[in-house]
């Protein structure tokens, strides 16, 4: 049974996914792994990077993705300036025959965190080369802002650096961006276990993007089937509302009519 | 004639083209692209790409990644 589904519909530059959890296979440690993480997950979409050939024995892996019948993201991880983004992004559509793209522009290697300005730089220069851009960016309203202005058909803050697993850092600011948005807002990065992917939901995240706090996990297959509940259930509640947080208590149980004794 | 793939100085045929290359480096796969001189070749047009002395040539294929 889809996980999204038509009274709820996750649907991304026209494009509906069956699944509001994006998977990242980087980290897993063996197609058998991803193939399997795939299956509890439940994803309709699953990331990809582009790396000169030869470097990694992947022969099966798009077979392994096209077998379980997901779509394909290819990202630009490890590109520092917008050039190398953009030409990055080019190879990936020639390879894999997508305009879509997970932009990633990295300022050094120790945050990992998104470059702003090689960001929008490189979100603008896309965009206007056709692509489908989804950026990977800094839990900033105002980045988040620009690069929906500039085009972008997703907008992807981090939770908390890339493969930290500290969770969401900044809820408010997600919250901000959440409310502002006009494409949908995809959590990325930062994710360490299934209470994190749910807050991003509960948040009104419309998806989450994870790979590490899955394919590192003791148990990848266990933590893909527990992410794969964190975000339903996450989605159900953000749909029913929740009761507002009070300072004092509030009895549930009748306050009239109890026994003299 | 000289030319660098991937980083790395490699003798080839003069006149060799991007096709006959990456056929040889790939074995004509999906999943791959190439890059000559820092500017993305489309697929349609490795037969008709000749390299020549001093070439630089990416070929990437998709990887695991985040």
């Amino acid at each position: 049974m889809a996980d999204s589904d038509l009274a709820d519909p996750f649907v991304i530059a026209g494009v509906t996914l069956t699944s509001r959890l994006l998977l990242g296979t980087g980290g897993a440690s063996s197609m058998t792994v991803i193939a399997e993480t795939i299956d509890a997950s439940g994803t309709a979409l699953c990331t990809v990077s582009m790396r000169r050939h030869g470097v990694a024995a992947q022969g099966s892996l798009l077979d392994v993705l096209d077998a379980r019948g997901v779509r394909i993201l290819p990202n630009t991880a490890g590109c520092r300036t917008a050039r190398e983004a953009v030409l990055t992004a080019e190879l990936a559509r020639e390879a894999l025959a997508t305009a879509w793209v997970k932009l990633e522009v990295v300022a050094d290697e120790f945050t990992l965190l998104p470059d702003p300005i090689e960001l929008l730089d490189a979100a603008e220069q896309l965009v206007a080369r056709g692509f489908v851009v989804l950026p990977y960016t800094n839990d900033d309203p105002i980045l988040a802002r620009r690069l929906q202005q500039a085009g972008c058909a997703a907008v992807m803050p981090l939770g908390a650096p890339i493969g930290t697993g500290l969770g969401l850092t900044n809820p408010h600011n997600i919250g901000l961006i959440v409310a502002e948005a006009t494409v949908p807002v995809i959590l990325d990065a930062g994710i360490g276990t299934a209470s994190d992917a749910a807050l991003a939901m509960e948040l009104g995240c419309d998806a989450v993007l994870l790979a590490s706090a899955v394919t590192r996990a003791q148990d990848p297959t266990l933590m893909a089937t527990a992410m794969r509940h964190a975000v339903l259930a996450g989605r159900a509640a953000r749909l029913a509302g929740r009761i507002p947080k009070r300072v004092h208590a509030q009895a549930s149980s009748p306050t009239h009519g109890m026994a003299v004794l | 004639m000289n030319v660098t793939i991937n980083g790395r100085p490699r003798e080839v045929a003069a006149g060799i083209t991007l096709q006959v290359l990456v056929a040889g480096e790939v074995g004509g796969g999906r999943g791959g692209a190439a890059a000559l001189d820092g500017d993305v070749v489309p697929r349609s047009q490795w037969p008709e790409t000749t390299l020549r002395d001093g070439s630089v040539v990416e070929i990437v294929t998709a990887v695991q990644g985040g």
